[in-house]
Formats: structure tokens, sequence, C-alpha cells
């Protein structure tokens, strides 16, 4: 539908592939991604900090790549592929990093762990991480108030070593 | 955010017709500015053009060894890029210290050449603010401006160009491809941003660059360049990743046989656009590196700076990164950025 003036609306088609379930939806395009996630779609695991790009409390996956789901509008991901911190378990099976992060103590209020998680599994799939003064730079877009940072750069670096050892194994 | 009009551009031209029919009408690529200020009102467009379907994402080299970088390749895609790398390392360096990954991943080059300036009262629409509002004076002459300019302000605009991949692009003598209305052209990186006040335009700090109305930028071409390991990207802010640049150097040498061949320094966090001046520039060449030479450089660029208060910090900040970077440059040793300590 293309934007009425007088009634000041526009919902525009929109498919979108989250945590392997596909959603045809009609969005207004004013519609940020995280405010869809957490309103219609009810998958508030997904965190607003700040709502502009400088926390990464809203961070999630599209094609495996993290991004800030507060500065993009809904509308422009058509037929994205995303995954939210719900995406990550299979069943009762935890993302490895999930495991890490518990192994490690990686938090404490919790609040930025979501998208510290999303953010660490968008690390190493950008594949970008070889030493802990990088794993602690390409984290940097994720802050937690609580100050959990030694342990959140352990649990990441953590299932960075399994990766490299599964990958010396094969 | 205010309503508006969402269309998905189908081609450069479809953008370009929109944009000429509706000058209140915005481009949309990564989102990471606009998006953000159109939450604090401060960008209210008519029509969103959504451009992120285009085919503007590729890297490629081209006949004359120069490399094309597509307007909507995202940031962390260029940075990461082997012929960047392999090029041009000091954009690719220049891309890794600004922003987070989440958001260089979302950025595009032609967004970031396009962002608007980080001046607090520019953000908060209850302020004055001649860039925003043009005619309601300059919250932040006299005001809180520890984050302004040094060089190139004018009398109604104190505000710095926020971008570093600018700064990088300025040092290596990049071209901006634009399509408008009239068809394509191209603009040298030094002609694309402005001072707040210039010749042809006068004090119009609402001008933050020389794209006319219509026009879309395509994409940046890049000059094969020499400083293959001779170049530094040096980058001081209030923490130290995740925060935009007080003072920033990209600097590139060509050493032949121990002695400067050429420089190129651009300055970034001091100024309304990336700041070079071609004529201290030429003071560097024929001569052996030297602290001395760097800071005869230094004292010689920043000669027209000037403190607005808060700032006056950045003036013996600018001198001292100066320096430090030209050293960088020419030992080979460029700032890593996930290296926090300053070599
Ligand atoms: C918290 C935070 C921290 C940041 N830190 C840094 C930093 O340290 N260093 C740094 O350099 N940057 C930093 N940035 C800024 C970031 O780099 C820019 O927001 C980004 O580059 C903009 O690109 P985009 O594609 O998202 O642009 P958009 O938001 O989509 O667009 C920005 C502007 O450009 C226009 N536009 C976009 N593409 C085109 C085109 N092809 N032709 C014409 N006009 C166009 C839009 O209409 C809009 O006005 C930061 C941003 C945030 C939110
Ligand atoms: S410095 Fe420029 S952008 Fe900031 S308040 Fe003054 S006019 Fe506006
Ligand atoms: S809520 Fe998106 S970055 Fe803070
Ligand atoms: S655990 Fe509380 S903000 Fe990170």
């Amino acid at each position: 539908m293309s934007y009425d003036p007088d009634t000041q609306s526009q919902l525009c088609p929109t498919t979108l592939h989250i945590n392997g379930v596909r959603h045809d939806l009609e969005i207004e395009p004013w519609t940020t991604l995280l405010d869809l996630l957490r309103g219609p779609l009810a998958l508030t695991g997904t965190k607003k900090g700040c709502d502009h790009g400088q926390c990464g409390a809203c961070t999630v996956l599209i094609d495996g790549m993290r991004y800030n789901s507060c500065l993009l509008l809904a509308v422009s991901q058509d037929g994205a592929e995303i995954t939210t911190i719900e995406g990550l378990s299979t069943g009762d099976q935890l993302h490895p990093m999930q495991e890490a992060f518990i192994e490690h103590d990686a938090f404490q209020c919790g609040y930025c762990t979501p998208g510290q998680i999303c953010s660490a599994v968008g690390l190493l799939n950008e594949g970008h991480a070889h030493s802990r003064e990088d794993v602690r730079e390409l984290m940097s877009g994720n802050i937690c108030r609580c100050g959990a940072y030694v342990n959140i750069a352990d649990a990441v670096e953590d299932v960075m070593g399994q990766q490299t050892h599964a990958v010396a194994a094969q | 955010m205010n309503r508006f009009s969402y269309v998905k551009a189908t081609s450069v031209d479809h953008a370009v017709d929109v944009l000429t029919a509706d000058p209140a009408a915005k481009v949309l690529a990564g989102g990471t500015n606009l998006v953000d200020l159109m939450k604090y009102d401060v960008e209210r467009p008519t029509t969103v053009v959504d451009i992120k379907r285009l085919p503007l994402g590729d890297i490629e080299a081209l006949d004359d060894g120069a490399l094309r970088i597509g307007a909507l390749v995202s940031n962390a895609d260029a940075a990461y890029d082997r012929q960047v790398e392999e090029n041009c390392p000091l954009l690719a360096s220049a891309i890794l210290a600004g922003a987070s990954p989440q958001l260089r991943n979302a950025a595009t080059t032609g967004g970031n050449l396009m962002q608007r300036t980080r001046c607090y009262y520019f953000y908060d629409p209850s302020a004055p603010c001649n860039k925003r509002d043009p005619g309601t004076g300059c919250g932040a002459i006299g005001g809180v401006n520890r984050i302004h300019a040094i060089l190139g302000a004018s009398a109604s605009c104190i505000a710095t160009h926020p971008s570093d991949m600018c700064v990088g692009l300025a040092a290596l003598d990049a071209v901006v491809e634009v399509s408008g209305p009239q068809g394509k052209r191209d603009i040298a990186f030094e002609d694309f941003h402005r001072l707040p006040k210039d010749d042809e335009r006068g004090d119009r700090p609402d001008l933050d660059n020389t794209l006319q109305l219509g026009e879309i930028v395509t994409g940046v071409r890049v000059p094969r360049q020499a400083f293959g390991q001779n170049y530094t990207y040096l980058k001081l802010r209030d923490r130290l990743s995740y925060a935009f640049a007080l003072v920033s150097v990209a600097a590139g040498l060509t050493l032949e046989n121990g002695v400067i061949t050429s420089a190129s320094v651009a300055l970034g966090g001091v100024a309304h656009k990336p700041w070079r001046d071609k004529r201290a520039e030429d003071m560097l060449k024929g001569q052996t590196p030297s602290r001395e030479i760097f800071t005869a450089f230094a004292e010689r660029i920043l000669s027209p700076a000037v403190g607005q208060g808060d700032n006056d910090f950045k003036i013996s900040l600018a001198r001292r990164a100066i320096v430090r970077a030209l050293a960088q440059a020419a030992s080979g040793t460029p700032q890593r950025q996930s290296q926090k300590s300053y070599a």
C-alpha cells in the first residue's frame, strides 16, 4: 500500500524469517525491527537500552552478522533471516556461547546479556578475531553497565578456542 | 519519528527522480544515522527512499589500478576486503577505528560520507542551531564545545564532521561518484565536504557538502596508492573504542632511500570537513623523517587553529598526534585498531 497523507498511514507487506519461522507481515514503515520484535512479535529477549545505536543491547543476527535492531526499519529487512536470542538454543540444548556465559559468570543483572551473546556469536561468524585484544575490540559495541567485561571476554575466548580445536581435530 | 512515505528504489534513476520531485525526501542506506536523527526529530523526511537493494554493493579494481567502492558496500565489507587491505590499508584502518562492529555491518560507504555532525545542539531540536534551523543561532559558540572545531569554523557554526572513513579518503585523494538529474559527475574528495562558509555559497552551515538537489552518491574511487607500509590512522578519543574522535590523523608517506618524496596528512575531529594543507605537506618533501621536521609541519598546519573554550586542548593534542602519526608512518608501524597502547 502506498502512503495515504490523509490518514498518515502506510502498511508495507514484509516477509521476515525469524528464528526459522516465516512471518508475512504488514508493517508501518516507521517501525524499527527492535519495536517489531518486542511488540507485535512478543520476542522480548532482545533488549532496548539506548534506542540510538550506543549500547548494543538490541543486537540481533541477520544472515549471521550482527546489527543494532534499534536503528533498522523493519520494512528495509524484507526477506531477511533474523536470529534473536530466543533462536540460539535448540530445544533445551543451549548454544555453546550461552553455556560459556553461564560457565564464566559473564553477567550480573543480565540486561545486556542477550545483546552480548548475539554479538559474540556474530563475532565468531564474522571471523576477524584472533586474539584477546581482538575480542575486546570487536565486542566493544556492547556496553555492560555492570562491568562484566573480563568474564564476557573469557566466555568468548573459550568458545573461540573450542572452535579452533574442533577445526584442528578434523 | 514523523510519518513518511516509504519507497523502495528500483534503480538509481528512480531514486534520483523521487529525490528531485520532493526536496524533503531522504535516502535510506544503512539507516544508522538517518534513523537515529529521525528519532530525535532532527530529520523529518516526507519520503524515505530505500536504496539498499540497488546494485551499488561491489568493490572493483579499475584498469588504472584504482579501486571503486560502491556506495552500498558496508563499512565492514570495505575494511576487510583483500583489495582494500592491499591497495589502501590506510582506508581499512580508518574505517575500523570508527563506530562498532554492529554499526559497521549496517553503515554504508555513501551513508558514511553523508553522515551529519554529532554537535549536541544540532541533536536537540529545542536548542538554537544554524545547521538544523538556519538563522536560529549557534548554541555551541559560547556553549559546551569540547568536541567542536579548531580549524575553518565560521561565525555561525563550529561543528565538526564526525567520520573516520572520510579522513582516510581525504588523505588518499579519493573521488566521489554521483548521479543526479543532469547525469553523472565526479567530485574530488576535497571538494565534496565544505566548510560552513565558502566563497561559492557563503555562510551556509546547513549545507554539509556540495551534493545538488536530486543527486545520490553511487561510489568512491580510490586511486592506486604508494602508502603500502608508510601510513597510519591514529585516533584519539575519550574512551578507547566506540567513541568519536576528538582528534584523528591519517598520514601517508612515500620514502625513497630514507627521504620523503610525498606526504599526505588529513586531520579528523577538528573541522567541518577532513582538514588538509597541501602547502604544509610540501615542506615535508625532500626531508629525512625527524621529530623536528614533523613538529614544524604540525605547527604549520595548525597555525590557523583557534580554540572555542572547552576545546582549546585540541590544539596541543592535535600537534602531538600529528608528530606521533608521522613517526608511525615513517617507521612503517601503523597504529593497529585493536591495540590500545600507542606505539
Ligand atoms: C553510536 C554511534 C557511534 C558511531 N561512531 C562512529 C565513529 O566513531 N566514527 C565514524 O566515522 N562514524 C561513527 N558513527 C557513524 C556511522 O559511521 C554512520 O552512521 C554511518 O556511516 C552512516 O551510514 P548509513 O549507511 O547507516 O547511513 P544512513 O543513516 O542510511 O544515511 C545517512 C545520511 O546519508 C544519506 N545517504 C545515505 N546513502 C546515500 C547515498 N548513496 N547518496 C546520497 N545520500 C545518502 C541519507 O539520506 C542520510 O542523510 C557512529 C554511529 C553511531 C550511531
Ligand atoms: S556548531 Fe553548527 S551544528 Fe552545532 S549548534 Fe552551532 S550551528 Fe548548530
Ligand atoms: S538499544 Fe540499540 S544500541 Fe542501544
Ligand atoms: S550484566 Fe548488567 S549490564 Fe551487563
